[in-house]
């Protein structure tokens, strides 16, 4: 049972993690918060399924093509709501997100309705048995994306000139104009990879719960965004433990407390989190 | 010297006072007198999360908690208690105040936008108990059968009545909020807001004014929330969800952070849009967005920034 337990919450761990990664390069390269990035992973989840139910496209092929556009979302996103906004007040970056995640939410119930769609994976819903836990394939493939993504993150992050940038813009963004670094595109960049792992995480989480519907992106970046503060904000391991703890006490909750409490669980492990821990669970100063 | 002349905001002020006194003369349509009130009691929220979160600076993301704790202390100490409404609409005020204190105290360790996330945790715990604690909130089936307020003998229950109580409620709150904004209590507010630092070196308690602030917004909340449970009859969970303080936010941030009168505006805006849009049908909340995203392109600071409106309190017809 607790076993069990653990590997449902892992699961859904994971994919929070895969979600305040995205909050988390962004706030770590703008120190500002993306209210839109729920909407982008919800659009993402949609394009898989739009992929997958009316094109019959395969599966892995619609989740490639769903990250890819996410990515893009994430740079338009940025162009939109972010750039002309740079030398604003941080509240008004914040309305404009809020603004645009209305919009997707809104056109998403326009084109998809507002009713709970599905998609019939039997390969990937089959499950086995690992004595006694029961796993299904796409816990599994929950796993292996998840970190194949986060590895491919530290790869992009710590071996490439993107990554190079993104880091020294988070720990100084003037600076890193005078040395030469092309700052646009670097934040572009950024909002383009968050969002990918954002729109990965909707395709997963919509394939695990079997649904999807236009506010499926509310909840889970509420959760990331909780993640991304107990991490401690700019760090990404940070973001990814948050993310996993937040999955398992959860899952936990409503397993052997009751379903009532699931959703308060996170948000008082965080108050009590923060109490003791002002600064997150691993705030350092700045840098991704 | 003293200066001569009349300040152009109290013309402004009476003017809007005697549009709304003679309004329900002119329009007696029940649906826009509905729209109408909605967006005053939309007035006292946003001018009172303006409080906290513009003048003061306390990024807030719980409003909605404070106007449903408000809601739901009027709902049932009338329903359940059957207290008189005076009692209990004060009541509400009072309860939403003592949780804006709870909820203030953690501003004493936290900054920033980890004060941010733990007012958006009490915002969704308080929802979650109204949805769970079913023995007194009666859960997600909400709080039925709210009597019509009576007071002095009065019995509200049209809509002009409720037009004139609401209105009633929107300028008491707004002369107290006034006070409050453009006094030193508010330039003390403001002050924390620039450099905490700063102030406190200037001998100011910040906690103190930190707290009372949310105790304040919060006490004007809940009275918002009072008055909305007495307007609608029946309340439930699903009028105080975040989405709901985010609403509250928007109106703030699109009016102007930190002006008051850009609160107001932003609240009048953002009630009515969605009943303007009304014709466009299913594609109206994707205009909102829009508009929303518009508006803060078009200006930063929201349509009446903080400085566009010091600068007209200050100005004066007449005089020198």
């Amino acid at each position: 049972m607790l076993g069990q337990q653990l590997v449902n919450g892992l699961a859904l761990g994971l994919t929070y993690s895969l979600t305040a990664i995205g909050f988390t390069l962004i706030f770590g390269v703008l120190g500002l918060i993306n209210f839109a990035h729920g909407e982008v992973y919800m659009v993402g989840a949609f394009i898989a399924f739009t992929l997958v139910a009316f094109l019959h496209v395969n599966y892995f092929v619609a989740f490639l093509l769903a990250i890819a556009f996410s990515g893009l979302m994430g740079y338009f996103l940025e162009l939109i709501a972010f750039r002309p906004l740079r030398n604003a007040i941080p509240e008004a970056t914040l309305i404009a997100t809020l603004g645009v995640s209305t919009f997707l939410k809104e056109f998403a119930n326009i084109i998809w309705g507002p009713e709970v769609h599905t998609i019939n994976t039997p390969f990937l819903s089959s499950s086995f048995a690992i004595g006694g836990i029961q796993i299904s394939v796409i816990q599994i493939v929950i796993l292996v994306v998840s970190v194949l993504l986060m590895w491919g993150l530290q790869i992009i992050l710590y071996k490439t000139k993107t990554g190079y940038a993104i880091r020294a813009i988070s720990q100084d963004m003037g600076a890193s104009y005078l040395m030469g670094v092309n700052v646009d595109n670097t934040i572009a960049m950024t909002f383009v990879i968050g969002s990918a792992l954002g729109g990965a995480a909707g395709v997963l989480m919509g394939t695990y719960y079997g649904a999807f519907y236009p506010t499926m992106g509310y909840m889970p970046g509420l959760k990331a965004f909780v993640a991304m503060v107990l991490g401690g904000l700019t760090s990404i391991p940070g973001a990814v433990l948050g993310g996993v703890i937040l999955g398992i006490s959860e899952t936990l909750a409503g397993a052997y407390i009751s379903a009532g409490v699931q959703d308060a669980i996170s948000f008082l492990i965080l108050i009590a989190i923060l109490l003791f821990f002002p600064q997150g669970l691993s705030g350092k100063k700045r840098g991704v | 010297m003293k200066r001569q002349g009349i300040y152009l905001y109290k013309i402004v002020a009476l003017f809007l006072f005697v549009i709304g006194i003679f309004f329900p003369f002119f329009i007696k349509d029940q649906y826009i007198l509905r729209i109408i009130n909605m967006s005053f009691i939309y007035i006292i929220l946003s001018m009172s999360l303006n409080l906290i979160t513009g003048v003061t600076g306390q990024f807030h993301l719980g409003h909605a908690a404070f106007y449903g704790v408000g809601a739901y202390t009027a709902a049932l100490l009338s329903v359940k208690l059957h207290m008189s409404f005076l009692l209990s609409f004060i009541a509400g005020g009072i309860g939403a105040a003592f949780l804006g204190f709870l909820i203030g105290l953690p501003t004493i360790r936290l900054r920033d936008i980890y004060l941010t996330v733990t007012t958006l945790g009490f915002g969704e715990i308080v929802r979650l108990i109204l949805l769970n604690w079913v023995s007194v909130t009666r859960g997600p089936m909400g709080i039925p059968g709210i009597p019509y307020p009576s007071l002095f003998g009065f019995k509200i229950t049209s809509q002009i009545d409720f037009y004139y109580l609401i209105f009633f409620v929107l300028v008491l709150s707004v002369v107290v909020l006034f006070r409050i904004t453009y006094s030193r209590y508010g330039d003390i507010l403001r002050a924390i807001r620039e450099n905490e630092l700063a102030a406190k070196t200037l001998g100011i308690n910040s906690t103190f004014y930190k707290v009372t602030a949310f105790v304040v917004g919060a006490f004007f909340a809940g009275l918002a929330g009072s008055l909305f449970a007495y307007f609608s009859a029946y309340i439930s969970p699903d009028s105080f969800t975040f989405a709901e303080s985010i609403n509250i936010l928007a109106m703030v941030v699109i009016g102007g952070l930190g002006s008051m009168p850009g609160a107001m505006l932003g609240a009048v805006i953002l009630a009515l849009a969605p009943e303007g849009f009304r014709f466009l049908a299913e594609y109206r909340m994707v205009v909102v967005g829009l508009l929303m995203l518009g508006v803060i392109l078009w200006r930063n600071s929201g349509i009446i920034g903080e400085q566009a409106a010091i600068k007209f309190m200050n100005m004066k017809i007449g005089g020198k």
